[in-house]
């Protein structure tokens, strides 16, 4: 099968104008004949369910927390970017675009992320029309912030909370359309498997998680917008409730999936604390802008400050080493997050690191406390510093923080063409759910700039292209592909309850996050990835042997649903690890100790790997199947990264 | 530390609930409370019995999911502190710890300590919106705000929706939560074309959902994780008595 991304001819900064005139246009009068499925609700989501029902069609929302509000967009907290040059900086649509492919490491399509520089202009009018109260300066203009990985400030923020803002005005304007019945939604519900006919996208099965009832739904388009995969790991940033059962589960129907080996570390998080640990918290990248990151300039001060000998107020300004600012002199510490956090790896990889674990490095705010006082630092992050001493018992103001690299956001996820579908006809993934745009490496602010971006303004556009050509006629759920589907739904929770074995399914997660922590993880090398594959499919035959799942079905059974998820996963650790081990080079989030620069920079083939490893389903335990989607670069030169 | 935890288990919305005992043991002062509940719930399936199910997603205090009544407060002991963020450091040894379900009428309870809080999004759905289609809006600087209003603005629009306001009044108000949202936007220029029938159909819905009336008592804001104001509510009835006495809502 070859890939073909669709992308439209012509200069690249004419690409999308063209395009959008030539899409099929579906009649105003028409749309209310046709039905769109919106699987996930956070800024994608949402805004995407939102507009479709605003242009008239009749939608479906569907998501598993209690409230659409509650998406894991939510917690974003940094900002988000647009080229609107207010600042007068010297920025462009095109230096976004330009920042972005390169921050990626030249792994991203180039038409995708040129659209995305283009509509972010519009993102931020959208929003400010919504009511979302970013930052003003004192003459009523909006404020603008900078990010890991570029030198202009163009990030838009509202304090430390941008994330909730946006989210909340895409639920408001999806709020609406549920006022206005444009959009039916279903909280608590989650989806377990995707319906095909006549080899196109036209409904999915859905659990709903208070009555346990198994459910199908028909349309004719489905969109995943649901997140990213992190919490493969077990430890990450992401919600506890964040999976890929939504997007896996559609693999497994035929879409392929992209680029998985691409995990985001991000450098900036609150260190593991203890075994019992559930999750990670991250601490925004712009905390870095007036942060400064280091550590002891020898192993010895580090073993004595560990040790308790010393405290960090003892170690004279000679004896710190501001790792990043001295490597990367032009950046300093807003380097890129794959460079931040391998630079952290690799001084605690020396003994320099500190805390009582030795894997951690400082943020130190205390020049920029003496330069600007605390109260500008507090009325800049007063909320992340409060976070930060909640769950530490520290004070940062009066002593630096602690951080670590931590999972984060995943850049692989399904292939999807210039429209944003992926190669099953009538199947749409947006936002983390699809591997479009960010590379092999996302930089700040640019998530909620693309979950926004293709749900208010690419899907919108390219989903009637798709509608156009079909009919009007609806599948009924009772139709043998809508039963087969719910009778595996069935079957599969029925075993998953029926196998009443003796390892919890957080047992499960937990090992299956330490393998991959350990071999698909900050560095990668080839002989821990073999042993991690066979390692997985070890504790994968081990699930289905020996997993407790208590309760029954019919009822809100939270172990049911975290089993089903956690199964999925051990199932895409698997795909990761293949990934990792066909992609022989580094970029970005992806570091294969074996390609590297003298001075441990990743070092790129793009002779052999300027594509997208799209993998395709063969069956569990079988070998996936790779199909290449080469990446032409035709407006930036591919060069090495280099911040310095 | 060891503890015991004296936690409301209810099967579901029509079975009568309990409050049942259980002792936990070896629990780390670094742990969240939610991590405590983990390994007792760890420990509860290891034995073959039903853990106990609770609301719960971000665990970063942002996402305003999970709940909890803790020793008789809502998100527990810690001011301004979502249960996800409350850590076992503030408790003692040998200490026992009540755990209940929000407790109000328009919150019912799901199962152990999930309550259903969808009347919050039918208010939100009821008004809390600015009615502007995607595209087609003016350029974002062409709406100046002042800082300090953009702040107040902010400020209100922190509220996180988790519902400590109603659980911890005694009349079980949605004021607080309302009026975060009714103050928000009609602080905002966007906000002031729907100024008036936005404040009195969330009212109205807020009433429809059964939420008690407010008596000024203030244990709201006292116990909300976020620090919403009751500034908020002084600016809700101001909105809905003026909004009331020159009513442009005909229906």
């Amino acid at each position: 099968m070859i890939l073909d991304s669709k992308i439209p001819e012509g200069p690249l900064a004419e690409k999308w104008d063209k395009h959008k005139f030539d899409v099929k246009l579906v009649n105003p009068a028409n749309k209310r004949k046709y039905d769109i499925i919106v699987v996930g609700t956070g800024l994608a989501g949402a805004s995407a369910a939102a507009t479709f029902g605003e242009l008239g069609y009749n939608v479906k929302a569907f998501c598993f927390q209690d409230s659409p509000r509650r998406a894991h967009s939510i917690a974003a907290q940094g900002g988000i970017n647009a080229a609107k040059n207010y600042q007068n900086d010297g920025d462009s649509v095109f230096r976004l675009f330009y920042d972005t492919i390169k921050g990626g490491d030249y792994r991203a399509r180039e038409a995708n992320v040129y659209r995305l520089a283009q509509v972010s202009v519009n993102i931020i009018d959208q929003c400010v029309a919504q009511g979302v109260p970013f930052a003003r300066e004192y003459g009523g203009l909006l404020a603008n912030r900078s990010f890991g990985g570029a030198q202009v400030s163009r990030t838009f923020y509202a304090r430390g909370q941008t994330g909730q803002q946006l989210l909340l005005g895409a639920y408001s304007a999806l709020n609406r359309q549920i006022a206005y019945g444009k959009v039916k939604m279903y909280p608590r519900t989650e989806m377990l498997d995707l319906v095909i006919v006549n080899g196109q996208a036209r409904g999915i099965v859905v659990r709903n998680l208070i009555t346990g009832q198994i459910e199908s739904h028909s349309a004719h388009a489905v969109v995943l917008a649901t997140g990213g995969y992190g919490n493969v790991f077990f430890l990450s940033t992401n919600a506890m409730g964040s999976n890929a059962t939504a997007a896996w589960r559609a693999h497994k129907k035929g879409a392929f999936f992209a680029n998985p080996c691409f995990t985001q570390i991000h450098p900036t998080c609150i260190p593991v604390s203890g075994e019992y640990q559930s999750k990670l918290t991250l601490m925004s990248e712009s905390l870095r802008n007036d942060g400064r990151v280091w550590v002891p300039k020898t192993k010895e001060i580090a073993e004595k400050l560990r040790r308790g000998d010393i405290k960090v107020s003892d170690i004279a300004e000679a004896d710190r080493d501001y790792y990043l600012e001295r490597k990367y002199p032009a950046f300093g510490n807003l380097v890129p997050r794959d460079v931040a956090s391998r630079n952290a790896k690799l001084v605690c990889d020396e003994g320099r690191g500190v805390g009582s674990t030795g894997l951690a490095v400082y943020l130190d705010f205390a020049d920029a406390i003496k330069r600007d006082g605390q109260a500008a630092i507090a009325a800049k992050y007063g909320n992340l510093f409060e976070m930060y001493a909640k769950i530490t018992d520290e004070n940062p103001y009066e002593r630096p923080m602690r951080i670590y690299p931590a999972v984060h956001y995943t850049m692989g996820g399904l292939w999807v063409d210039y429209n944003l579908m992926t190669n099953i006809p009538g199947l749409y993934a947006a936002g983390e759910a699809n591997f479009s745009d960010h590379g092999a490496n996302r930089l700040g602010a640019s998530a909620l700039m693309q979950g926004l971006a293709d749900g208010y303004f690419v899907l919108p556009y390219t989903i009637g292209d798709y509608l156009a050509r079909l009919p009007y006629d609806k599948v009924p759920v009772d139709h043998p592909a809508f039963k087969e589907a719910e009778q595996a739904v069935i079957s599969k929770n029925n075993e998953l309850l029926s196998i009443k074995g003796t390892r919890t399914v957080d047992d499960f997660h937990k090992a299956l996050g330490q393998i991959m922590w350990n071999y698909c993880g900050m560095a990668r090398n080839a002989e821990g990835l073999k042993f991690a594959k066979q390692e997985i499919r070890k504790l994968r035959d081990e699930f289905w042997r020996d997993v407790k799942v208590t309760g029954v079905n019919e009822e809100l059974n939270q172990t049911l649903e975290k089993a089903n998820r956690v199964a999925d996963f051990l199932e895409l650790g698997e795909l990761m690890v293949d990934d990792a081990l066909n992609r022989n080079e580094s970029c970005g989030g992806h570091f294969r100790e074996e390609y590297q620069t003298p001075e441990n920079e990743a070092l790129r083939d793009d002779e052999n790997y300027t594509y997208v490893a799209a993998w395709e389903f063969t069956g569990v335990g079988n070998e996936p199947k790779l199909h290449k989607e080469e990446l032409k670069f035709e407006n930036v030169k591919l060069t090495q990264r280099s911040y310095k | 530390m060891d503890l015991t935890l004296k936690v409301w288990r209810q099967k579901d919305k029509n079975s009568p609930g309990q409050m049942v005992t259980y002792p936990v043991k070896g629990i780390s002062p670094d742990m969240s409370f939610l991590e405590m509940l983990d390994v007792l719930n760890e420990d509860l399936l290891v034995r073959g019995e039903e853990p106990i199910a609770f609301d719960h997603d971000c665990r970063e205090g942002i996402c305003g999911m999970c709940s909890l009544f803790i020793n008789g407060r809502a998100h527990g002991p810690e001011s301004g502190t979502t249960t996800c963020q409350l850590h076992m450091r503030h408790f003692s040894d040998g200490e026992t710890i009540t755990i209940e379900p929000w407790r109000a009428a328009a919150f019912p309870v799901h199962k152990d300590l999930v309550v259903d809080r969808s009347a919050f999004d039918r208010i939100q759905q009821a008004g809390g919106y600015i009615s502007v289609n995607t595209g087609g809006v003016p350029d974002a600087n062409e709406i100046p705000i002042p800082k300090t209003i953009a702040d107040k603005a902010f400020d209100a629009a922190t509220c996180i929706q988790c519902g400590a306001c109603v659980a911890a009044c005694k009349n079980a108000s949605a004021m607080l939560f309302v009026s975060a949202k009714v103050s928000q936007l009609a602080l905002l220029p966007q906000g002031q074309a729907e100024r008036k029938s936005r404040v009195e159909n969330m009212v109205a819905q807020m009433d429809i959902e059964g939420f008690g009336s407010c008596t000024n008592i203030g244990s709201c804001a006292a116990e909300c994780p976020v620090g919403i104001s009751l500034e908020n509510i002084a600016m809700l009835r101001r909105e809905f008595i003026s909004a009331k006495a020159t009513s442009e809502n005909l229906v």
